[in-house]
């Protein structure tokens, strides 16, 4: 039987220093749909979003309690490999981050990390992951050049397709079409949809009109808690929080 | 309402910030002036091939002194090449640890320790060279002497480590934490990341390291003249050798004024000016011009 939740938290709790930033959020990803996780500023989301490939681990000082498991294994346990499970959960940030290299080589970081240096295999996944992230038209005739004079939009795609090339099972996309234009935003948008046939994908978004658009689930943060997790469409149009229902009828936030 | 270019107290800015980057360029215009005035009289004499590829360097010889000056141009080469090679790979990653992997109340002491070291004058350097070094090598390698070019290498690495570590380590702080993050989020170790990711992103600041390493090591006289045993021999690594810097701190407090020796060593220093700049200039070209590649 094929597994339904490939990602499952349970009362989780994280703490910057002494301020917590999750309370006891409980909450199951769907496999093979796009969760969005909205909510105002500092509610949490983006905390959520990165313990599940454990980049929180990257700020000093944090604590976390409770249980959070991907494919049924604890991911803050001590015997995982955190490279791995980064592997696996892959990442696009709010801001594109192509490294001052050529495309060619933002594409092949992530395989060359992992081992694979043969070149026509390289040429191989590079070329196909820059066609699953809708870029490789468009940069095709000038992979070696910097992908920093790529236009916003593009380098958001070209950083797609770097975490596509690892074969993630997983994106995580952190507000990634917030610092985009509408056009480039709407061909991000196009492209998760796209993605969703292949990729397990939760995205945070202050864009309630995208969480609608682009996903199959929803959950709603507020001040560090979980208030409401569901079908998308029922969130919106039956929130059972009243909290949610003030939020989304833009009563705050 | 009036432009603040018009008013008199920014006219009197404006015109002293001038006067002060004028004098500024017009000392180093004399400068260079001085030095080729100085300097052309003793090549012309002895004959430019003669004069840098002699090498023979026999300035008190009465009867007929000989001025070769490529045992010195060869040494002042291998002794910066050589203080490069041992002092950067050193100096990069002690700053990669500094900028990257220490702990940081650690990285706030060991920061302003190593630029403390940059303060140190260079004599003292020679003095320790002189007193530790040049005996320890003579005991470790069993030489009738110290006094060598690999003991003048391994001051002059000494030296530069500082400026180097603290160019660098400036430069990698400066990487954006999202390149990092990104890297991080592939699955790549800490390690990995520096290596491949921050270092590339901060490879102009590492190489006006590069650049300032080498100049430092080309122009440096006082340390090497203690520890380098400055006989004009064509360079060797244990040998006793003279570097155009020492080769003109050594002979003039006895050359007599108007002598040849004392043009010739005008020639070198002239040949010292066009080297470094030269040297700064492919330097310049080569590491920091693949920027947009």
């Amino acid at each position: 039987m094929k597994e339904k939740d490939i990602i499952k938290a349970r009362n989780l709790d994280f703490f910057y220093g002494r301020a917590q930033a999750l309370r006891h959020v409980t909450a199951a990803i769907p496999a093979g749909r796009v969760t969005a996780l909205i909510g105002p500023s500092g509610c949490g989301k983006s905390t959520f979003l990165r313990t599940l490939n454990r980049m929180s681990d990257l700020v000093e000082g944090t604590r976390v309690e409770g249980s959070l498991t991907f494919h049924g294994e604890e991911v803050f346990s001590p015997n995982v490999d955190v490279t791995e499970l980064r592997r696996r959960v892959g990442m696009v940030f709010q801001k594109p981050n192509p490294f001052p290299m050529s495309i060619y080589d933002n594409v092949a970081y992530g395989p060359r990390t992992h081992g694979r240096w043969n070149r026509a295999a390289l040429d191989d996944i590079v070329e196909r992951s820059l066609r699953a992230a809708a870029i490789w038209d468009e940069v095709k005739d000038c992979l070696k050049k910097d992908a920093l004079g790529l236009s916003g939009g593009q380098q958001q795609r070209v950083c797609i397709a770097r975490a596509l090339a690892v074969k993630p099972e997983v994106l995580l996309m952190d507000e990634a079409t917030s610092a985009l234009d509408p056009i480039s935003t709407a061909r991000i948008e196009d492209l998760i949809l796209e993605l969703r046939e292949h990729y397990t994908i939760v995205m945070v978004t202050h864009n309630m009109q995208q969480a609608l658009r682009v996903s199959d689930k929803t959950a709603f943060f507020l001040l560090g808690e979980l208030v409401e997790i569901g079908d998308t469409e029922t969130l919106f149009s039956m929130p059972r929080d009243k909290r949610t229902e003030d939020y989304i009828t833009g009563r705050f936030g | 309402m009036r432009k603040s270019r018009e008013r008199p107290g920014e006219l009197f800015m404006g015109v002293l910030l001038a006067a002060c980057a004028l004098a500024a360029v017009v000392f180093l215009l004399l400068i260079a002036l001085y030095l080729i005035l100085a300097g052309l009289p003793a090549i012309r004499k002895a004959g430019l091939g003669e004069f840098l590829l002699g090498t023979v360097w026999d300035s008190t010889n009465a009867e007929a002194p000989r001025f070769g000056i490529l045992p010195m141009l060869l040494t002042s080469l291998w002794g910066a090449a050589g203080a490069v090679v041992l002092g950067v790979p050193v100096g990069f990653f002690t700053a990669v640890y500094l900028a990257k992997a220490a702990p940081r109340p650690l990285a706030r002491v060991l920061r302003p320790a190593v630029s403390l070291l940059a303060g140190i004058p260079s004599v003292v350097y020679g003095l320790v060279g002189m007193c530790a070094l040049v005996p320890a090598l003579r005991a470790a390698l069993d030489l009738p002497a110290g006094d060598s070019l690999l003991a003048a290498v391994i001051v002059l690495a000494v030296m530069i480590l500082p400026s180097v570590i603290d160019l660098t380590t400036t430069a990698l702080e400066a990487v954006p934490r999202e390149y990092e993050e990104g890297s991080l989020a592939l699955g790549a170790t800490e390690a990995e990341t520096w290596l491949r990711v921050s270092a590339p992103a901060a490879r102009s600041g590492i190489a006006a390291a590069v650049v300032l390493g080498v100049g430092r090591a080309l122009g440096e006289a006082m340390a090497i003249l203690m520890v380098a045993g400055n006989v004009p021999n064509m360079p060797g690594l244990l040998r006793s050798v003279r570097f155009l810097t020492t080769g003109i701190a050594i002979e003039m407090n006895y050359a007599s004024p108007g002598s040849l020796q004392r043009q010739a060593l005008f020639s070198i220093g002239l040949v010292l000016f066009v080297f470094i700049l030269l040297v700064n200039l492919l330097l310049n070209r080569t590491l920091k011009g693949r920027k947009g590649a």
